[in-house]
């Protein structure tokens, strides 16, 4: 058995009784890296040299005593949360040489854990993708298929863990970047609320939609980091300003009476028959645990894709203005003038998906077309996080597919993005209304793992891992690894 | 309502974009179908609807007005592309 397949209290129990060290969980990540990534390609940077003399400071320090679970636990961090000293790329030929001056908070916060980061993770080039087919670098493989796309944006993230590469790992999640991967690896990703955990070092995409998050192997896994990284800070003036509850005690393993809404248009059409039956199983084992399940309707669903679009894309374009080649970057050679070195820089520094959604994103907030694109879609908006409002008035968690369909062969969608962006539909509502969401385990489709989608209320994060927990202790799914 | 290359050539200047040709024709075909899409929004009543730009209340976040450390100059400098005695060279703006 791999020390990846240790739970966290084991791994504890044994660095604590000196059995094991740390730098032995750092050789083992080194050790799996070199065998696996090579197919896999999860990795952008490796950070050895630094996670060796991390991990041998740790354990110089500690001798054995080991103060919380997170200790010496080899992670993987997307690289769009910036690292100070470690090159943060975003996936994108623009940053390739961008080695930030400070950590991210929540980078920082991991680091306080005494958790030792092993390097930056792959991921559609500025987090706009469903497949990681965007990132500028090279595709990320599926595990369990190394045909099948990861998923995206954050597919290195959730491939690495997956893997058995790290012991878990960061993404960001703007439509559904954190859950989708997690889905179609067979693995736990969570959105946690928007605003309880910092976006400090994070490189926006949709600031109103972005939120970082965890992916892990299972839900206790994720209560662990998921404690450790939510929490206000003033450095984000977005940051919620709440107490941070004891995410591992509500893991009690029981949904008695808990009140589950179904909504139809998660399970309708477009959803693949194999996922929708996964999905239909996995809601029966929570009612055979006592959970009361019943169908809602959330209207506005079908209208969330195309009000994402347009607003994700018009933050988007308003985030990247500051990427003009003067103050970090790549800077275009040969500018006639500044303006042409703007022009020159951004040309060559970005990728097609990201200029396709700048040019969205500029037009929708263009004179004569603001009102028709971008304030209809704010107040579709209203109307979408109305519908959630409305059920969980009466519910205590919405639940559905992750994605409508398991993982696609990579090269199978990228020549038409519409395709490809109805991949988040089941996602995106979430993110609009701002909501915590998780993806568990919960079968399979012709080889390819399928996730179960967990909704609940703001901040309500407790009983979102409360529900996921309960269901992976009557399931095998999370157990099971890909052959690589 | 449809765009045009015109358009899109239009609004690649807005955002500091410089296409090719190839590029200006793929832009204009995808902005088109992803528009038409998007065009559904058109079939809800939304004029008596507040718009949501933020799920979570926003607050004015203030500190007291005091110095604090800047980021250190030479360790911004490591990430410019082109630097001179401790500022960023860009070409000549004025004549």
């Amino acid at each position: 058995m791999s020390l990846f397949d240790l739970k966290l209290q084991e791994i504890h129990n044994r660095l604590h009784g000196k059995e094991l060290t740390v730098t032995d969980l750092v050789d083992e990540a080194l050790r799996r890296i070199g065998q696996v990534d090579g197919k896999v390609k999860a990795f952008l940077t490796l950070d050895e040299e630094r996670a060796r003399s991390a991990a041998q400071q740790l354990d110089k320090q500690s001798g054995g005593d080991v103060k919380g679970l997170l200790f010496g636990l080899p992670i993987g961090i997307k690289d769009n949360i910036v690292t100070e000293g470690l090159t943060t790329t975003c996936a994108s030929q623009f940053l390739k040489n961008f080695n930030p001056i400070y950590d991210a908070t929540v980078v920082k916060k991991l680091k306080d854990a005494q958790a030792v980061t092993i390097g930056k993770l792959n991921m559609d080039e500025f987090a706009m993708g469903g497949s990681n087919e965007n990132s500028s670098f090279h595709p990320t493989h599926n595990p369990w298929n190394l045909d099948y796309v990861p998923g995206g944006s954050s597919g290195g993230s959730a491939a690495a863990v997956a893997a058995g590469e790290v012991y878990f790992s960061l993404g960001s999640d703007t439509g559904g970047s954190i859950r989708q991967p997690a889905s179609y690896c067979g693995i736990v990703g969570m959105k946690p609320t928007y605003g309880l955990v910092s976006r400090f070092g994070l490189v926006a995409f949709a600031s109103s939609l972005d939120q970082i998050g965890p992916l892990t192997k299972n839900v206790e896994d994720c209560a662990y980091l998921l404690q450790a990284i939510a929490g206000y800070d003033p450095m984000d003036s977005t940051s919620a300003k709440v107490d941070i509850p004891d995410y591992v005690s509500a893991l009690t393993g029981d949904v008695k009476g808990l009140r589950v809404a179904v909504p139809k248009e998660y399970l309708g059409q477009g959803i693949d028959p194999k996922v929708k039956d996964a999905v239909q199983t996995a809601l029966k084992v929570l009612e055979a645990q006592g959970a009361i399940v019943e169908e809602v309707s959330m209207p506005h669903s079908e209208y969330a894709v195309a009000t994402y679009y347009l607003l994700a894309s018009s933050e988007a374009s308003s985030n990247l203005a500051r990427f003009d080649g003067v103050r970090y970057g790549v800077r275009a050679e040969n500018p006639a003038n500044l303006l042409d070195l703007y022009h020159k820089s951004r040309s060559q520094g970005f990728g097609p998906e990201v200029k396709r959604r700048i040019m969205l994103g500029t037009y929708a907030l263009s004179s004569g077309y603001y009102d028709a694109y971008y304030l209809k879609a704010q107040k579709v908006r209203t109307l979408i996080k109305q519908d959630f409002d409305n059920v969980f008035a009466k519910y205590d968690v919405i639940v559905g597919p992750t994605a409508p369909t398991p993982a696609f062969k990579i090269g199978s969608q990228t020549k038409d993005p519409l395709t490809m962006y109805l991949n988040d539909i089941l996602t995106i509502p979430v993110n609009l209304a701002g909501v915590p969401a998780i993806s568990v385990p919960c079968g399979f489709a012709d080889g390819m793992p399928v996730g179960l989608q967990i909704i609940g209320k703001p901040l309500d994060e407790s009983t979102v891992l409360r529900a996921a927990h309960a269901y992976e202790q009557n399931t095998d799914f999370h157990k099971q690894r890909p052959a690589l | 309502m449809s765009i045009t290359i015109k358009d899109v050539e239009h609004v690649a200047n807005l955002a500091r974009l410089e296409l090719t040709d190839d590029e200006k024709q793929q832009f204009t075909e995808q902005l088109n179908a992803i528009l038409k899409y998007a065009e559904q929004l058109n079939k809800l009543d939304t004029d008596h609807v507040e718009p949501t730009s933020h799920v979570m209340p926003l607050f004015n976040v203030m500190r007291e007005d005091e110095v604090r450390p800047s980021l250190p100059l030479d360790k911004v400098m490591q990430n410019a592309p082109d630097e001179e005695d401790g500022q960023i060279k860009v070409p000549a703006v004025l004549e």
